[in-house]
Order: C-alpha cells, then structure tokens, then sequence
C-alpha cells in the first residue's frame, strides 16, 4: 500500500482490511488505518463516503441492523473488536458514542449520566453521586446543572443536551469516544465549547471525530482521514492533511472545490 | 363582438360556479347543524333524565324490584371490578404485544399478528361475547364475573396493541441507537428508554380501552349476565350497569326507567372523563 | 481531575435479555391463538347447525325457535339494510361536517366542534339505544311515520313501506340511530385526511381561481379518497358489529314478511343478544352461534374490501410518481 497508515505514535484502535457491506452495497473498501492512543482522529469526506459507518463498526453498532457485516479486523489494544465471541456490551463500555442530534433519554439529568455506570458497576450512592459529577465536570456542563439535577434531560437547551450525552458517555469511563458529527445540530457558541471539550478530554480518551466541518478538524484534530466512495484516500497528521495533502482528491475537497 | 360575448359567456358561467358553490358550503353547514343537533339533544336528554334519576339512593342502595326504591350500588360496583380485572389482563398482554411488533418486528409472527390484530379490532364485540361464552361459561356451567372481565380484556387487548406500537414507533431511532451505544441489553432500552419515552402514549391508549370497556353491554349480556344482589364471587354471575340498563330500559316499570337514565348519564360521564383524562396526558407532553 | 483507575466490569447478563424476548413473543402469539380460539370455538359450536343446514343456512327465511326451525336470511337482511340506511345518512352528513371544520370553520370555534366530535364518537352506544327506544321512537311516530301513513297508505306499492304499529321502531329506525352513531367517527376521519392535504396543492388550485366547493370537491377528495373510503369502511364496519343501538329500537321479530321500514324486524346482533342466553343449548344456540360466526364473516370481509382498496389506491399513487 502506498500510503501511510500509520502514526508515528502508539496505536489504541489497528483497522486492517475492513470491509464493509450494506446487503449488497459495499460501503467500506479495504480500510487500514491506525487511531493513536490519546489523540483525536478526524474523519472527513462527502455524505456518503462511509465516515460514519466506519465509526459506527468501531463500536459494532451496524449488528443492530441485519444485513450490515463487516469484514477484516478491529483491533483495541490488539483485541478484535469484530470477534464474535466478545461481548458486545463491553465493547460498547469500553469505546462509547455521540450522536449527531442529542439525544437525552426520558429521565432526570442525574439517571442519564448515571444510567450507562448503572449497567456495569454496583456503586453505593455517595460513589455515584462522585462519578456523576465527575462526568458532568468533564463534559463542562456542571456548573450549569449542579442545582437541578433532578430536572429532566429534556429541559435543556441544545447544547447542553449534547454535553449531558457526552457526561453519559464519559460516565462508563471508555477507552475511546467516537464522535459522530456532534456539533452539526448546535449554535457556534454550543460548538465552540464541545470543542474546547475534546481539547480536554484527549489527555485521557482516544478520540474519534466524524465531521463536516473543514476548519473544525482542522481546530480540534491532531489526525485527519479523508475518505471518498468508501474508500480511504489519504490519511496523516492534520497540519500536512491541510498543508501539502499528497493527493489532488483530498486537496479539492479541503478547498471547497468539491464536496 | 365576440369578444365581449365570450366575456358574458364566462361571466354566467362564473356566476353558475359561485351559485353552486353557494350552494354546497351551505349544505356543509347544514350537516354540520344536523350532526351537532342530535348529539346535542342526545346529551341534552341523558343530562335531563339522568340528573332527575339521580339520588344519593342511586349510588347506596341495591337495584329494586319493579315499582320499589332502590339504585344501583351492586351494578356500578360490578362494572368498577370487571374493568379493572380486564384491564389488569388485557393491558400487559396489549403491551408486550405492540412491544414486539414495534421493537422485535422482523418475520412472519409480527406480520400476522399485526393483521390479526385489525381483524381483532373491527370485530363485533357481540362475538367476544359469544366466544368466552362458549369457552368459559358453558364449560363451567355458570356465569360469571370473571368470564366478563375476560371478554372484556379481550376488547382491551387490540386497543392496546395498536396504540403501543404507534407511539412506540414515533420514538426516534437515535434514542435507541444511543442507548445501544452505551452498551444496553435489550430489554432495558425498551423498558427504561423507548417505552418511557412512550409512556404518555400508552396510558393514553390504555385510558381509551378502558373507556370502550366501561360502556360495552354486548360481551357482558351471555358472560357475567347480571346479578339483582350484591355480589363480590367472581364465580358467580355479577352485576354491571350495561346489561342493568339494558333490563330496566326495556321495562315497562317507570322507576327501572329512571334508574336505567341515571345509570346511562354516569356511564357517560365516566367514559366523556376517561376520554377527556386521556386528551390532558398526551397535551401535558407536547 | 485525574482519571480513576479503569473499573472492573460486568457485563450484564443475556437471560433477561431471553426472558423478555420471549415474554413479547409469547404476547403476540397468544393474539394470532385468540384468533383461531374464537373461529375454531364458534365452528365448533354452530357444528350442529352447520351439519343440518350447511350455506342453505345463509337463504332460509324461516327463523322458528317454537318449531326448532331456523335460517339466517331475515337477520343478515336486517343487518344489512339498517347498515345501509345509517350509511346513505351518515356519509354526506360527515363528509358535510368536515367540510364544514376543514374550509368553513371560523378558527376559534374549529378546535371545541372537532373536540366534541371526538368526544361523541367516544359514548358508549347503549345511550344512543336507549335514547332511540324511549325519546327518538316515539317522536319518529308521530311526526313522521304517521303522517307517511296517511299520505302514501292508499298508494300501491308504496304504501306498504309505511305499515306498522305506531311506536317508532323497525329497521329504519335503527338505521337512523346508528347513523347518528357513525356519523362522528365516519367525520372524524374525513377531517384529519382532509387538513393533511398539502396547503400547496389547494393554494394552487384556488390560484387557478377555483371556489371552495371545487378545491374540495376536485382537489382535497381526490387526493384523500384512500383515507376517506377507509373512514366510511369504518363506520360501516362499527354499523354491522353494533348491537346496543340497534336491539333497543329494532323490535326484534324475525320476519321477512313485511318489506316496512317501520315493522319489527331483526338483525344478527339483536338476535343474539334477544336469544343467546335463553336459547338452553341445543340447535337453536348453534344456529345462533352460526349466526355470529355469520357476523364476525361479514366484518372480515368489510375489513378485508377496505384493506384491499387501500392498497390498491396507494400502488396506483405509487405508480403514478
């Protein structure tokens, strides 16, 4: 393969091979790539280009849909991901989601962050009360909470449920986060402060983030893949992707010539 | 000339056009007066002639023989335990099924149960009736409040489904999806996320089952039957308002009459308020 | 804040997972069972009416419990006819009302009217019975069969429509009440598929110039018809299968010898609510099983006309964008 696949850096998620179909669509091509650990990894491309989908095997979130199968291997932390002998909910607690539109579920803003810890660890209440501030601490959105916890996750603004997803998701304490255009729903205000969010959380979380937003993955990513018709273009560090990209498809598209 | 003749032209036909025009909306008026008069005078006599039955006797004493004081404690206690019985059957089995239509739906099962349930649902209730007559009732030798309280969850059961499964599906898929992510077994998204969500929903439809129930005389008429006493054995035919309406309204006596009104006017009051609760639920979540 | 030291997991169990699945499966199941309970009980009772009278059941006139005697046919015909009736009433009535609160309806007075159309469809029908018996009856009498009487008693043919003992009860009768019943189901529907025609369409068609009364009649019907023939199928369906409205008023004697609206005839449904519970076993309860096994036939097959008609509309609309 003639373009880079690799980081200079420790690797948290190895793709090798991946192949994807969606019943006889072939969205996925070959996909090898390296997430290094602790850093944030972009994906860009035009709708459709399979950025999505590729972070959505991350997690196995296609097996909800009969008819979607991957191929090829998953690696976290040399463990494959697409084994089916793993248990999926542990795949899921140890590589979470955001999604593109918020999405509270129907209870208070304390249940929604303590929801996900509830399923894989037995705290007694003070310990929880400690991880659900500690979460909510981390997605920025304590301070504007602290005094209604109680209220329902629905009552927020916007922004502020996207935050309480990505405390929910913080809450299980993952491995690595997956993003999947997060702010494409929310004012730039709202954006600015999920961005300076992922700034924070990369000290400690591998982060993947699918985005639209050229001078988005340009602020916030340390990796940039660009992806097109299913297929991985070019991948690299986010100032030579911008730069000098090696590739005149990847070059039109972060010029807005195409896309 | 001809200009201005084919200007008449249009003119007469312009104003043949408005002339039906005229025409139909004020017929449309005219059904409307028409509909909203009979339910109105309707309403107006189970108000009239219900009030009038009404004492505080009606809701204390037991139904009378002809011609003697009484009310209709035993019925309206009767009628209050076999829709609770039906609905404490009848709901859980209605949700689980729409559950699995909305939230399981692949395969044959989920597609005929579907189409079963719209048979279900538009059949005859008389037949319900028929049905747990010849399956309880002349197995056992007796009617019975519990073999009413059956046909009458059999009415909830449809309602139900179908309910369940619309508003179910009105929950968006990315609040599945993000439970899901989080590593949730199935049974918990359904019943913490989705059927939360859904919640005001399906009481909505509950309520409104229980609303068709409260007033169904057809299912009860060869089930429980009826009962002049106060009876509590749900072995045991039992009194209901519906079929004690029906008897006492086909009667010659006056004062059966007059109960039969007054227990017409607190069925309907019931039922217009079960509606009216399920309305406030389903607004209070908008 | 650090991170805390990664926690030891447990995965949560799959036997919940199992037992649930199978609870939902188990639930619909029983639905499709129920199905075949009622069909296969109702065959099995009505077995020694079948046996004797096989589909001759469905064309005997002669309805004669005193005699063991029995046939269908002066039952489906009253079902059948007052179904008829209500549905010739009740109809342009409702396609009147929904006319009237999607196009002509000030806007304050069109939420309360659509509310209590709601509301209505919603009373139980043993008030609409019990209402028609003791006050409709009685005023239909007087003011309307017996002046029929007097005007049209000599006339040949015709006269006879009108034969009857004055109190106001008969098929037409019936058919009134359960008009008056679907009216506010059957205008319930036409109202929703009427004000979820796309604004654009109509806005192009009053462009055009077009009066209400065409946008409507030229325009909105077309587009919903799909939705209004299932509305009318439903009340229709709701006519066939009522029984509390219908047995209080319709006289419940079983003759086809009198072709008056205004004579006391019979329907399946009052048949069996008049006769089941003393018919003491026997052939009468399987003919009268029979009978419902009749009904529940006619609704299936209402359902079955409606939901093929659908289809069929909606494959056309399909093919045509």
């Amino acid at each position: 393969m003639d373009k880079p696949i690799q980081t200079s850096l420790p690797p948290k998620l190895t793709v090798r091979d991946l192949n994807f179909h969606y019943g006889n669509f072939h969205a996925l091509k070959n996909i090898s790539l390296d997430i290094a650990k602790k850093q944030v990894t972009a994906f860009i491309g035009p709708s459709g280009c399979g950025k999505s989908t590729l972070l959505r095997v991350f997690n196995r979130m296609y097996e909800l849909y009969p008819g979607q199968q991957a191929s090829g291997q998953v690696l976290l932390d040399g463990e494959d991901l697409l084994d089916r002998s793993l248990d999926v909910a542990l795949v899921r607690a140890r590589v979470g989601m955001v999604f593109q539109k918020p999405t509270p579920f129907p209870m208070s803003i304390y249940d929604n962050v303590a929801f996900g810890v509830k399923l894989y660890e037995k705290l007694n209440p003070a310990d929880m009360d400690d991880r659900v501030e500690w979460a909510l601490r981390k997605a920025a959105l304590w301070e504007e909470v602290k005094n209604k916890l109680t209220a329902s996750g629905m009552s927020l603004s916007g922004g502020q449920q996207q935050r309480l997803c990505i405390a929910r998701g913080v809450a299980i304490k993952p491995e690595v986060l997956l993003l999947d255009e997060p702010c494409s729903a929310l004012d730039p205000i709202s954006t600015g402060k999920i961005e300076e969010l992922i700034a924070e959380l990369k000290n400690e979380i591998t982060i993947a983030i699918v985005t639209h937003n050229m001078q988005q993955a340009a602020r916030c990513s340390d990796f940039v893949a660009y992806m097109y018709l299913g297929e991985l273009i070019e991948f690299g560090e986010t100032k030579q992707i911008f730069f000098k990209p090696q590739r005149q498809e990847t070059e039109d598209y972060i010029t807005g010539r195409f896309g | 000339m001809s200009l201005i003749l084919r200007d008449d032209v249009a003119a007469r036909r312009f104003a043949a056009r408005r002339r039906i025009n005229r025409l139909a909306l004020t017929l449309a008026l005219v059904a409307m007066a028409f509909g909203v008069f009979w339910l109105i005078w309707i309403l107006w006599e189970t108000l009239r002639l219900g009030l009038g039955g009404l004492a505080l006797s009606t809701l204390t004493q037991m139904t009378p023989p002809p011609n003697e004081e009484g009310g209709l404690a035993n019925a309206i206690f009767g009628s209050f335990v076999m829709v609770a019985i039906a609905t404490f059957i009848g709901a859980p089995i209605g949700v689980m099924s729409g559950i699995y239509l909305a939230e399981y739906d692949k395969g044959w099962l989920a597609s005929a149960t579907r189409f079963v349930n719209d048979i279900l649902l538009s059949a005859p209730s008389i037949v319900i009736g028929l049905f747990i007559y010849t399956l309880a009732v002349k197995r056992f030798h007796t009617f019975s409040a519990i073999a009413g309280a059956l046909a009458l969850a059999l009415l909830v059961i449809p309602v139900v489904i179908r309910t369940t499964e619309d508003m179910l599906r009105l929950i968006p898929a990315g609040q599945r999806e993000a439970a899901y992510a989080l590593g949730t077994p199935k049974w918990k998204v359904i019943l913490q996320i989705t059927l939360r969500a859904a919640r005001a929903g399906v009481i909505t439809g509950i309520l409104l089952a229980v609303a068709r129930i409260a007033g169904e005389t057809a299912p009860l008429l060869f089930t429980a039957l009826n009962n002049q006493f106060w009876s509590a054995d749900l072995g045991a035919p039992m009194a209901n308002l519906p079929v004690t309406i029906f008897k006492f309204a086909m009667s010659p006596y006056e004062n059966w009459q007059q109960l039969a009104w007054a227990g017409v006017f607190l069925i309907t009051l019931a039922v217009l308020l079960l509606n009216i609760a399920a309305r406030w639920i389903t607004r209070e979540k908008r | 804040m650090a991170l805390p030291p990664t926690p030891v997991r447990q995965a949560p169990g799959v036997w919940a997972d199992r037992v649930f699945g199978w609870l939902a499966r188990g639930a619909a199941g029983l639905t499709l069972l129920l199905l075949a309970g009622i069909l296969l009980t109702l065959l099995i009772g009505a077995w020694p009416a079948i046996e004797k009278y096989g589909l001759g059941f469905l064309t005997r006139a002669l309805w004669d419990p005193g005699q063991n005697e029995f046939g269908a046919l002066a039952m489906i015909y009253g079902t059948l006819a007052t179904s008829l009736i209500a549905l010739v009433i009740a109809v342009p009535v409702s396609f009147g009302i929904a006319l009237f609160l999607t196009e002509l309806s000030p806007v304050w007075l069109k939420r309360p009217l659509g509310t209590a159309i709601e509301l209505l469809a919603a009373v139980p029908s043993i008030v609409y019975g019990m209402w028609g018996l003791l006050v409709f009856g009685p005023i239909l009498a007087i003011y309307v069969q017996q002046p029929l009487q007097n005007l049209f008693g000599a006339t040949p043919g015709l006269g006879v429509l009108f034969t009857g003992p004055p109190v106001g009860i008969g098929i037409l009768s019936a058919g009134i009440i359960l008009a008056i019943m679907i009216i506010p189901f059957i205008s319930a529907v036409m109202r929703d598929v009427f004000e979820v025609t796309p604004a654009l369409l109509k806005e192009s068609a009053y462009g055009l110039g077009s009066t209400t009364w065409e946008v409507v009649w030229k325009v909105v019907l077309p587009y919903t018809k799909a939705g209004v023939i299932g509305g009318v199928m439903l009340g229709l369906g709701r006519a066939l299968g009522e029984t509390m409205a219908v047995t209080f008023v319709i006289g419940n004697m079983s003759q086809l010898d009198s072709p008056s609206l205004f004579q006391a005839a019979n329907s399946i449904t009052s048949a069996l609510a008049n006769e089941f519970a003393e018919s003491g076993g026997g052939l009468h309860e399987a003919s009268l099983l029979y009978l419902g096994l009749v009904l529940f036939f006619i609704t299936f097959v209402v359902l079955a006309f409606s939901k093929w008609l659908l289809m069929r509309l909606q494959r056309r609309e399909g093919g045509r964008t």
